[in-house]
């Protein structure tokens, strides 16, 4: 079976700084990958490949391969199809400047959903499952912008959640969000697995431990290991996985 | 904005310090020296910088004032239905006329075809600014259009008279080169330089965040500038379509070289028209203070402030509006 992304050989540069060193690495269909490792280590640099927002960053150069289904990112005939594709979750909670409906509905009305029935369902849907509906339900024409940080975090995710991608990459999504809502946003990703493939870094080894099938260790650039976590976590191959899965360091 | 809030100061001073130094001393400042000399300097800074911010509204007034003390011998006598009724203007005849209504429209026509024009093109060349162009591109035209910008306002003038008038008889059939749509042209390229920079401010202060979200979704460039970029640069971006107006409503030198003066209401683009401003720095030489011409053409003065001080607050409530709605 073709996994469903695969990194070859993959390494970024920021200019002549190496920030990712030849990261081969796969993801299997409807799993969880739990990417962890210490700040600036290249994580977000590794999502940003799949969906090829790292094109923004003036002097990134990319070389190997990122493969989503097969097909490598940097040979799909429209970019903006696959970024469709992949619901993306950034760190820092950005709520458009356009009303919590809208945020949501934004990218479905693009694709030609224009009935306000089928919206009002994909709306509800998509801010029930990042655990924000009950707080919004009456005021969905507040503007994105007026939530606070953690509603704005989970109204990020229900708008990646809104096109049905077939992955979902999350980016340290609970560091703006407090530990009950985290709970609950993790239960509904471990149910999203179910119709979805998921990327998760994050900097919580244990947020990691609950949730992902298989952990991805990288540290300065480069992939110290991966495999099952439970293995990673009970009996990991290299001395400093073990240590910073530990918390020994990070 | 929506930036997370930052992390909160820790309450400085609030606790004793219990180091030593006299137990329960409250508070982090240390005790004044020189105490009085002291709080007299800060008193003048204090004032000082009250005054700054006074200043402008001081000058306001006063200008409000001295021109309206110009004025104000006429006021009781002024035939306020020709000022605003009658498009006869003959201040200098046996029975002076001053009927203002052709100036008042030529001038409100003029501003608002040079709108059309200038605010368009200058939302459109600050978003290639800031959106498209690389960072060669960027800095070479955002020099040009500083010079553009730099351009005297009696340059303008000739360059409607000289280049524009020959284009504007030739191509839009226009009888004399001096006209509505000339000084309108004029207009619409002072005002763009004006238009681009606040505009590139205002877009390139919109967190790229903003951005990334937007592509993120999948959605190319210009659904990101249309859905994304303008509701967040929104108040910037009509601070600068007003400012663009102020200018074209104010705008004096180049509209009385290129608008013909011929005091009319327009009925076509390429009609000669003659504007409220042109009017005043064409006849303030002739008049002689005291006089009722001279008079009148204060009180233009006053109308024109009151227009721009009017476009400006009604600038403001649609500002105001905006934040009210999103604040709901």
């Amino acid at each position: 079976m073709t996994p469903h992304i695969e990194f070859r050989n993959l390494s970024v540069f920021y200019g002549g700084k190496r920030a990712l060193d030849r990261i081969s690495l796969s993801v299997r269909r409807n799993t969880i990958l739990g990417i962890v490792g210490p700040a600036n280590s290249g994580k977000t640099t590794l999502l940003k490949t799949i969906n090829r927002t790292i094109e923004f960053i003036s002097g990134a150069k990319v070389e190997g391969d990122v493969f989503v289904d097969g097909e490598e990112v940097r040979a799909v005939e429209s970019v903006y199809a696959l970024r469709r594709r992949i619901g993306m979750v950034f760190p820092l909670p950005v709520g458009l400047p356009m009303s919590v409906y809208d945020n949501v509905a934004y990218a479905p009305r693009r694709m030609g959903i224009h009935g306000r029935a089928e919206l009002d369902v994909i709306v509800e849907q998509c801010l029930r499952d990042s655990v924000l509906w009950d707080e919004v339900k009456d005021r969905l024409d507040l503007l994105g912008t007026r939530l606070s940080g953690g509603q704005q975090q989970r109204l990020t995710l229900a708008r990646a959640l809104s096109l049905s991608p077939e992955i979902l990459c999350l980016d340290e999504f609970s560091i703006a969000i407090d530990p009950v809502t985290t709970m609950k946003i993790e239960e509904v990703l471990m149910r999203l697995r179910e119709r979805m493939t998921i990327v998760l870094v994050t900097n919580l080894t244990q947020q990691a431990r609950r949730m992902a099938d298989h952990v991805a260790f990288i540290n300065a650039s480069e992939l110290v290991e991966w495999g099952e976590t439970g293995q990673m976590f009970s009996a990991p191959v290299r001395e400093i996985t073990g240590r910073y899965l530990n918390g020994e360091f990070g | 904005m929506s930036l997370p809030p930052a992390a909160a100061e820790p309450p400085g001073g609030a606790v004793p310090t219990g180091d030593g130094n006299g137990g329960g001393v409250v508070g982090r400042v240390p005790a004044r020296r020189g105490g009085r000399a002291m709080f007299r300097g800060e008193w003048v800074i204090e004032f000082l910088i009250r005054l700054c911010g006074w200043s402008s509204i001081i000058c306001v007034a006063a200008i409000f004032y001295f021109i309206i003390q110009e004025a104000a011998p006429v006021l009781p006598t002024m035939d306020w239905g020709e000022f605003f009724g009658s498009v006869i203007w003959r201040p200098t005849s046996a029975v002076p006329r001053y009927g203002a209504l052709a100036l008042i429209v030529g001038n409100l026509a003029v501003a608002i075809v040079a709108m059309a024009m200038a605010v368009p093109l200058g939302l459109g060349a600050a978003v290639y600014i800031s959106e498209f162009a690389g960072p060669r591109v960027r800095e070479t035209m955002k020099i040009a259009i500083e010079v553009l910008a730099a351009v005297p306002s009696i340059v303008w003038g000739f360059i409607g008279l000289t280049i524009i008038s020959p284009l504007l008889i030739r191509y839009a059939g226009a009888e004399l080169g001096g006209n509505l749509l000339n000084g309108a042209v004029i207009l619409a390229l002072m005002s763009v330089p004006l238009i681009v920079s606040i505009s590139e401010d205002a877009l390139r202060a919109v967190p790229d965040s903003y951005r990334e979200a937007a592509m993120a979704l999948g959605a190319n460039k210009w659904e990101m500038v249309r859905r994304v970029l303008f509701p967040a640069a929104r108040n910037g971006l009509l601070a600068a379509c007003m400012l663009g107006v102020g200018r074209a409503v104010g705008e004096t030198m180049a509209v009385l070289l290129a608008t013909g003066n011929v005091v009319q209401i327009p009925h076509s683009f390429v009609d000669p028209i003659k504007t409220l401003t042109a009017t005043i720095a064409a006849e303030m030489g002739e008049a002689t203070p005291g006089q009722p011409h001279y008079q009148v053409l204060f009180l233009i003065g006053i109308l024109l402030l009151v227009i721009t001080c009017a476009i400006n607050v009604i600038a403001d409530f649609i500002i105001k509006g905006a934040k009210a709605k999103a604040n709901a």
